[in-house]
């Protein structure tokens, strides 16, 4: 079972414990934000860096903590996007009064992207209270069918601009709020692990009997992990539609939904650092691939093309492997700080 | 009265196909209690090893009753063996491991079909749908009124086909030796191995039996279709599963009534709709019976036992 508090937090006061996070992260990301504001191209990468941290600590919520398997994570990311991203549009002209026009911007923003997370929440809500009361397989066949009912509505709805998508939607969104909701989203996962909930959740987990029969409300935790997991995929969707220049259903398909699902695997199932360091890797990484063939093949794009086509069996390939060598994942049910020091004092060790 | 003839007959033609996907989705779930993801996938690599049997036996062999025999005897074996290699590499080995690590291998693995079939050097058909070869030439076998209702020759032989290999696996399962194992392996297969049946082998027959019919259902789908592509495998495998949900997972005469239901329901939507929300229909079916009904049309509710 994974240490629970971040070891840095420990020595506060008890009173200054719950509000010491944001008291550093707040300023941290400002001056971030000071930092990177005009170079455009970093901040569109950390922005969607950003987003798969949101999805995949959100996802871990479920898959890992749980043990539930959700692969429609996609869906409701688009039902975040979509909802969020068609309020913005249609507010456009509204300012809040006697506001500067920025602030009510991203006033108006941050109503769009709690309203786009509270629809995906609901979606959450409706989906998996009948599918939670059935077995793991049924809920990650329900959330698959559930993500791909989501992208046929969309494609045959007029107002969602069927297959063409959604464009003009007003781009509001900044690193700071990105990151805030990162920031967010890792709070509240690491503050349900560590509560009642949470220890339902693990118990949930390791045995469903055992968990049943010890009083635990299995399905009542299972689908509000759910919900919670839902908002957050909502929330990731909505900070999407307001950094890309058009999202269409293309963005949100069973694909996207698989990439989440290996960075959580990957990371191990139940660390949100796992599935923070897989979800910053695996963004990167293929980035990086695509710049390094580039430059390889001066400058000819097939070669870059075919980076991102070998990406995806590639996943596959290490899906399997992975379960096959490592099936608890990277980091296993461990967060960062509870393997890298033992591995260190190891290393010290076997040095002297 | 014409149209719902004919959305009749579609329907239950596409339902036989997707009944024989269902089946081999429904055997292995009574196995191993595994939902083998990448069955649609097996499917798919039939289908392109049936294009590639016929695309070498050139045009006139390709549609003699050899011709069609042969192609059908090449899919069918190559993707049991495909079967067996993933039984043997990807599910085997993970057998006593929680139930989620085989699930997330079985989606690794139809990840790794669906992209890998989709790169475009070596061997590989690349992204581009191909056209299949009309091993079957279409032809009206029954027309009724001006036109109004059409059965063509090619529904007609799916069927056949589809029926004769069903009736086999009936046969197989409930009158040989092979199929007994099966079901003492299906009904527990510790126990079964206790009493001198070599599960593994029985489940690697099991994984084999199921991608061969997978590959038929396969081709049949490419004649129906008449282009075959690498994802073509993932919503009729999809599909496929709902059907063997819909009867009862693990009852082999329930996949088939749940396919041939799936099959019209589908038809009878996107016939009176439109066919833009073909996708949706299975899946919108499937979260309804499972609310009414999860144990499906013909299974047995079963407590968790400890």
């Amino acid at each position: 079972m994974a240490s629970t508090a971040l070891p840095i937090t420990s020595g506060l006061p008890r009173g200054l414990r719950g509000v010491f996070p944001f008291l550093v992260a707040i300023p941290v990301l400002a001056a971030l934000q000071l930092a990177v504001s005009e170079r455009y191209f970093l901040v569109y990468i950390a922005s969607i860096i950003g987003v798969n941290i949101i999805l995949a600590v959100s996802l871990n919520i479920v898959n890992g903590m749980t043990g539930q398997f959700s692969i429609g994570h996609a869906g409701f990311m688009a039902v975040g996007a979509y909802i969020a991203g068609k309020f913005s549009l249609e507010t456009k002209q509204l300012a809040i009064s006697l506001l500067p026009v920025a602030v009510s911007d991203q006033l108006m923003f941050i109503v769009a992207l709690l309203i786009g997370g509270s629809c995906a929440a609901l979606c959450g809500f409706i989906v998996g209270l009948p599918s939670l009361r059935l077995k793991g397989d049924y809920l990650a066949i329900v959330t698959l069918g559930f993500g791909e009912i989501i992208r046929v509505i969309v494609q045959n709805t007029q107002a969602f601009g069927r297959a063409l998508g959604l464009s003009g939607i007003p781009q509001r969104s900044s690193f700071f709020m990105v990151y805030f909701w990162v920031f967010l989203t890792i709070v509240i996962a690491r503050r349900i692990a560590a509560s009642t909930h949470g220890r339902s959740l693990w118990a949930i987990r390791e045995d469903e009997v055992a968990a049943e029969a010890m009083g635990v409300n299995t399905t009542g935790y299972k689908v509000r992990a759910f919900v919670v997991s839902s908002f957050f995929a909502g929330v990731a969707g909505g900070l999407f539609a307001h950094f890309v220049p058009i999202i269409n259903p293309g963005s949100f398909t069973f694909v996207k939904s698989i990439e989440v699902v290996v960075m959580v695997v990957a990371g191990g199932l139940g660390s949100t650092t796992g599935a923070i360091l897989a979800a910053i890797v695996l963004t990167l990484l293929p980035e990086a691939m695509r710049t390094a063939f580039v430059a390889l093949s001066g400058g000819q794009a097939s070669l870059a093309q075919k980076v991102d086509q070998i990406r995806m069996p590639i996943y596959g390939i290490l899906l399997v492997l992975l379960m096959l060598l490592r099936p608890q994942g990277l980091f296993g049910n461990k967060e960062i700080w509870d393997v890298v020091p033992r591995w260190w004092s190891r290393r010290r060790k076997g040095l002297a | 009265m014409a149209d719902l003839l004919q959305h009749l007959i579609n329907g239950l033609a596409s339902g036989t196909i997707y009944a024989l996907v269902a089946l081999g989705y429904t055997m292995v779930y009574g196995v191993l209690k595994l939902i083998n993801f990448a069955h649609g996938d097996v499917m798919m690599v039939g289908a392109y090893l049936g294009y590639s049997t016929a695309q070498r036996l050139g045009r006139p062999a390709q549609s003699s009753l050899g011709g069609v025999l042969l192609v059908f005897l090449a899919a069918m074996g190559g993707c049991a063996l495909l079967g067996l290699g993933i039984e043997r590499f990807a599910y085997r080995p993970l057998r006593d491991k929680p139930r989620l690590t085989s699930l997330i291998t079985a989606i690794g693995i139809s990840f790794t079909l669906e992209y890998g079939f989709q790169l475009d050097f070596g061997p590989l058909p690349g992204a581009a749908p191909r056209a299949f070869p009309e091993i079957i030439r279409p032809r009206e076998w029954f027309i009724l009124g001006d036109g109004d209702v059409v059965i063509w020759n090619w529904q007609v032989i799916s069927f056949l086909i589809a029926v004769a290999l069903m009736v086999t696996l009936q046969y197989l399962v409930f009158k040989t030796r092979f199929g007994r194992a099966m079901r003492a392996v299906s009904f527990d297969h510790r126990i079964a191995g206790l009493m001198g049946i070599p599960t593994d082998r029985v489940i690697a027959g099991t994984f084999m039996l199921g991608s061969a019919l997978a590959a038929g259902a396969g081709i049949l789908y490419a004649i129906k279709d008449t282009a075959i592509h690498p994802l073509m495998g993932l919503y009729i495998g999809l599909k496929a599963f709902v059907a063997a949900v819909i009867g009862g997972i693990g009852h082999v005469p329930g996949a088939v009534v749940g396919a041939l239901l799936l099959g019209l329901v589908e038809e009878f939507v996107v016939g009176y709709t439109a066919s833009s929300w073909r996708d949706a229909v299975a899946f919108g079916f499937l979260i309804v019976v499972l609310l009414v009904r999860p144990e499906g049309l013909f299974g047995r509710v079963a407590a968790e036992k400890v």
